[in-house]
């Protein structure tokens, strides 16, 4: 069986071209009910508004839509065939009950602006999630109301500013650890911040000594990522804040590995002043191809009042209401509520585990990256060895004297079934392999991924090539990146 | 717990496998002190039945059941019923971003198409594969002139949707962009002659958006041209995809910034939605979100991948164009498939009947009440002033499930007694003459100079 993947076979699936090389004038997929007003004059209605050509939206038939997109479906890979150990992704298992739960007709086609005795269960969602959010990260106040985690670090930077705005001068830098995701620093300077880089420690850690330097009156927050994405525990959290707080600067933890918490630890417990959270990552929401997401951010006492608006509140009758009177606030961060649809979502998925299952989940999720960890041990060197908490981060560095590296392990691991890890991230680690199996995978299905990652180790021994040119089982070998950038080609055009 | 696939016998296996005695044992990088001794407060752990139980309460208590006639940035419309058979399908619903083209092309493909349309319904050149939605893509379009023009302050039009304008605030407040407001006309259009007094030499862009936040269709060839001329470019918001069917798309602006609700996405309690950004060729550099694009694999094979990356925060990091890194994928996919499905005949006959309902019901609303802005055209949604307020009426209106249109003294006071009203294809002629009896009788009592009939106010 050596080189033989147990995992995967090949199958035949079939072509497809783009929808608009399938269309012809007159096929249609729609049909209209008879109208039950007079019909309008257009023309007479719009004058020069009026629009007349629609260009070339396809017409085709019903049959040919879903043939379609289910052909391009099978061209994907997802959770539901097998792992997708992408690390800080926390692809995990996205239950179907979620599912059906939103499409219920009154959550469904529930309006935004409808009035607030109709909307109590839209409001009791959001009120219910909250609570259990604040529990679960042991913070004061929270905002469902940023779309994606992205999203929710800029709310929490606004509201770290208005809060050094509303007592003294609005301070000038951020301090970001040079281990964190690209969005923190994009996020800071969107915020009108300076970035300031923090180094790690041989451990992989914030070099407490480093932060104690760097810390002074003109840093208003440190944006950590906890554990990191090395997938370590900040073990001298406590000192961390402690930092921050004694000269005036908040503690704003990246929530994006919650899942290596939930039920364990709470970030309100260990000095966290602001946070944000991932819905789509910790809470189970279908990452649905990039997308949507859900990013509430979570805060201390200090800066409740700089929540953007709106807030849910309980009234005196016990109806919930919405509060849009908050002069401190933030103001606004997204039209209406958020993205409810992900509320209702994340709350099914906390039901569904109740606090004993959360707490399983969280230490699946751990023994799983620490199992993997064990059996790659050696045969991918590992740069840190702190111990990891839910991913686990090794490098290309034995396999990169063969000319192979990072990107060419993760095509081939297609070949034998699987999803690749996260490639070259993070920064601090020269061809990273960032593995994270989360809570939904099995004993078998890890020991095949260990299978498949030691085999591959081995071809890249024997024959390195192979690797190289991987993979080879896929529709499309791999493609030219280059290209697609220097002369982008971002739409289809009649005759191309 | 049932999502999760492990047996007791294989955690222990596991432990042993790795030299661990307990799973304590992986916790112990954290601080004892920081550990929590306690469960979570959260509910106990529910069967699947009750979890359906519980929302279909929900559910219930969340105006099931009622016509609406709002619309104002959230639409009504009829989702046909293949887009939630296609999206439910795991390979879409439960990939990642396709960051791994060589299994990602079913995705990257339908981002295509995607953009595609998005292209073709707007008239631009390039358009993105989503942004979160409409509001956030309206303020990063403005930033993204900001960044085009090297100039800082912006001018907005007050008949853009509040939210919009609250979020562009938020958004503006801390990169010290200076906002200004032009007001509307009396046909509810931006007035042309104050926007000319507010463009300066250091205005980045305007943004309006068409139909406006009153349902008035702008004149955006006027606009740009106004703008142009003193260098600024021309942002356009459109809330109401749908629209597109038979409303000319405003191709002289520099970026259009679209909430694409409208096609296909339940109402859902205002989201998940799809915003999306489109603009031309020459400015795709500076455009925020995530692009694929067509190349060849090295057999010469046609695929998709992402592109132009090097705009995006995770290769730029503080010199992105935007932090915007998750976005709305799988309600791209569900707008995709809307396009689809109506396509260049059926979305001009949808739009078609949302304005044949909508002008029915200005012209009945119009024999009774003021109906506003009627000097210019208008595409599904109009202001209705009325002698007595708009809640008192809606709460009325509320006892035969209907919610009636949007009070709007919140958002525009100096309008008074006003209330904007939306119909789409899904508006019944039942409801109209239903409601517009009911300001009938409305206009007759206060005309009767009754009492007011102390009616409990519907709050917002």
């Amino acid at each position: 069986m050596k080189h033989m993947t147990r995992k995967a076979t090949r199958h035949v699936n079939q072509n497809e071209g783009l929808i608009f090389e399938k269309s012809s004038a007159g096929k249609a997929a729609w049909k209209l009910p008879p109208l039950d007003v007079p019909e309008v004059d257009v023309s007479a209605l719009l004058g020069s508004s009026e629009r007349t050509d629609l260009g070339n939206l396809p017409e085709v038939s019903e049959i040919e839509i879903i043939r379609h997109f289910t052909r391009l479906s099978t061209w994907n890979y997802a959770i539901d065939l097998g792992m997708y150990p992408l690390g800080s992704c926390t692809m995990k298992y996205n239950p179907r009950v979620n599912e059906l739960v939103v499409r219920l007709e009154g959550l469904a086609n529930g309006h935004p602006y409808q009035p607030e005795p109709i909307s109590q269960g839209a409001l009791r969602i959001i009120k219910t999630l909250s609570d259990c959010l604040l529990d679960i990260t042991g913070m004061d106040a929270i905002t469902l109301q940023p779309a994606a985690g992205a999203h929710g670090e800029l709310t929490g930077l606004l509201m770290v500013r208005a809060y050094h705005q509303s007592t003294d001068a609005p301070r000038k830098k951020i301090l970001i650890p040079d281990s964190a995701h690209g969005t923190n620093p994009a996020t800071a300077a969107m915020v009108g911040y300076a970035v300031e880089n923090l180094k790690s420690n041989s451990q992989g850690m914030v070099d407490v000594a480093a932060l104690t330097a760097q810390m002074n009156e003109d840093v208003a927050a440190l944006m950590l990522t906890n554990p990191n994405t090395l997938g370590v525990f900040e073990q001298e959290i406590h000192k961390i804040a402690e930092i921050m707080h004694a000269k005036g600067g908040l503690l704003y933890m990246d929530g994006a590995n919650m899942n290596a918490l939930v039920g364990k630890v709470r970030p309100g417990d260990f000095g966290v002043d602001v946070m944000h959270l991932n819905l789509h990552k910790t809470f189970s929401t279908p990452h649905g191809g990039g997308g949507p997401g859900s990013g509430p951010v979570a805060v201390k006492q200090i800066l409740e009042p700089f929540l953007p608006t709106p807030v849910i509140m309980s009234k005196p009758d016990g109806t919930l209401g919405v509060e849009d009177d908050r002069p401190q606030s933030v103001g606004r961060v997204r039209a209406f509520y958020g993205n409810f649809g992900m509320f209702v979502r994340a709350l099914a998925y906390i039901l569904a585990n109740g606090p004993d299952g959360l707490r399983q989940t969280t230490e699946d999720a751990v023994l799983n990256a620490n199992y993997i960890r064990k059996g790659l041990e050696g045969v991918y060197d590992l740069p840190y060895s702190t111990p990891s908490m839910h991913e686990v981060v090794f490098s290309d560095k034995l396999q990169a004297k063969k000319g192979v590296r990072t990107m060419d392990i993760a095509k081939r691991l297609i070949d034998y079934g699987f999803h690749p890890y996260t490639t070259a991230f993070p920064l601090i680690v020269p061809g990273a392999l960032m593995i994270e199996p989360t809570e939904s995978e099995s004993k078998e299905e890890m020991d095949l991924f260990v299978e498949a990652m030691r085999s591959i180790a081995e071809e890249v021994e024997e024959d390195p090539q192979m690797v190289l040119d991987a993979p080879h089982s896929t529709r499309v070998s791999r493609l030219d990146e280059t290209a697609a950038a220097r002369k982008p080609v971002l739409r289809w055009k009649p005759g191309i | 717990m049932r999502y999760l696939p492990k047996s007791p016998a294989d955690r222990k296996a596991m432990l042993q496998a790795m030299g661990a005695s307990s799973i304590d044992d992986l916790f112990a990088p954290i601080p004892a002190e920081y550990r929590l001794g306690r469960d979570l407060k959260v509910p106990r752990q529910m069967a699947e039945s009750e979890i359906v139980d519980w929302f279909r309460e929900r559910s219930r208590e969340n105006g099931d059941n009622y016509a609406t006639f709002l619309g104002a940035g959230a639409y009504s419309h009829y989702r046909p019923v293949i887009i939630d058979s296609l999206i439910s399908r795991g390979e879409f619903l439960t990939a990642y971003t396709p960051y791994q083209a060589e299994i990602s092309q079913g995705t990257l493909q339908s981002i295509f198409e995607f953009q595609t349309m998005i292209c073709e319904l707007t008239g631009m050149e390039v358009a993105n594969a989503s942004m979160y939605d409409g509001s956030t893509a309206a303020a990063e379009a403005v930033m993204m002139a900001v960044r085009v023009t090297g100039r800082r302050s912006v001018v907005i039009a007050r008949s853009v949707h509040p939210e919009y304008r609250e979020v562009l605030a938020t958004y503006a407040h801390h990169q010290n962009l200076p906002l200004s407001t032009c007001p509307f006309d009396d046909d509810g259009r931006l007035n042309l002659q104050e926007l000319g007094k507010s463009i300066t030499s250091d205005t980045a862009c305007v943004l309006v958006q068409s139909p406006n936040f009153f349902g008035t269709i702008e004149d955006t060839s006027a606009i740009a041209e106004i703008a142009h001329k003193k260098g600024a470019m021309l942002v356009v918001s459109i809330a109401e995809a749908v629209s597109l069917g038979i409303v000319e798309p405003p191709r002289q602006a520099d970026v259009i910034a679209m909430e694409a609700q409208s096609f296909g996405v339940p109402l859902g309690f205002g989201g998940p939605y799809c915003g999306v950004i489109a603009t031309r060729e020459q400015f795709v550099r500076q455009m925020p979100g995530r692009l694929a694009g067509q190349t060849t694999d090295r057999n010469g094979k046609r695929g998709f991948v992402l592109t132009l990356a090097t705009r995006e925060q995770h290769i730029r990091r503080e010199k992105a164009t935007s932090n915007i890194c998750t976005n709305q994928a799988l309600v791209a996919l569900m707008v995709n498939i809307f396009m689809t499905i109506y396509g260049k005949v059926g979305l001009k006959e949808l739009a078609k009947q949302n304005l044949a309902k909508t002008a029915y019901a200005a012209g009945q609303f119009n024999k009774h009440a003021k109906v506003l802005f009627s000097g210019a055209p208008r595409f599904n949604e109009f202001v209705v002033q009325t002698s007595e307020d708009p809640y008192a009426i809606n709460s009325r209106i509320l006892g035969h499930k209907i919610v009636g249109g949007l009070p709007l003294k919140k958002f525009y006071p100096e309008l008074g007694n006003a209330a904007l009203w939306c119909c789409t294809e899904l508006t019944t002629r039942s409801a109209i003459d239903t409601v517009v009896g009911m300001v009938v009788e409305s206009e007759r009592s206060v005309k009767a100079g009754k009492e007011e009939v102390d009616v409990q106010e519907v709050t917002r």
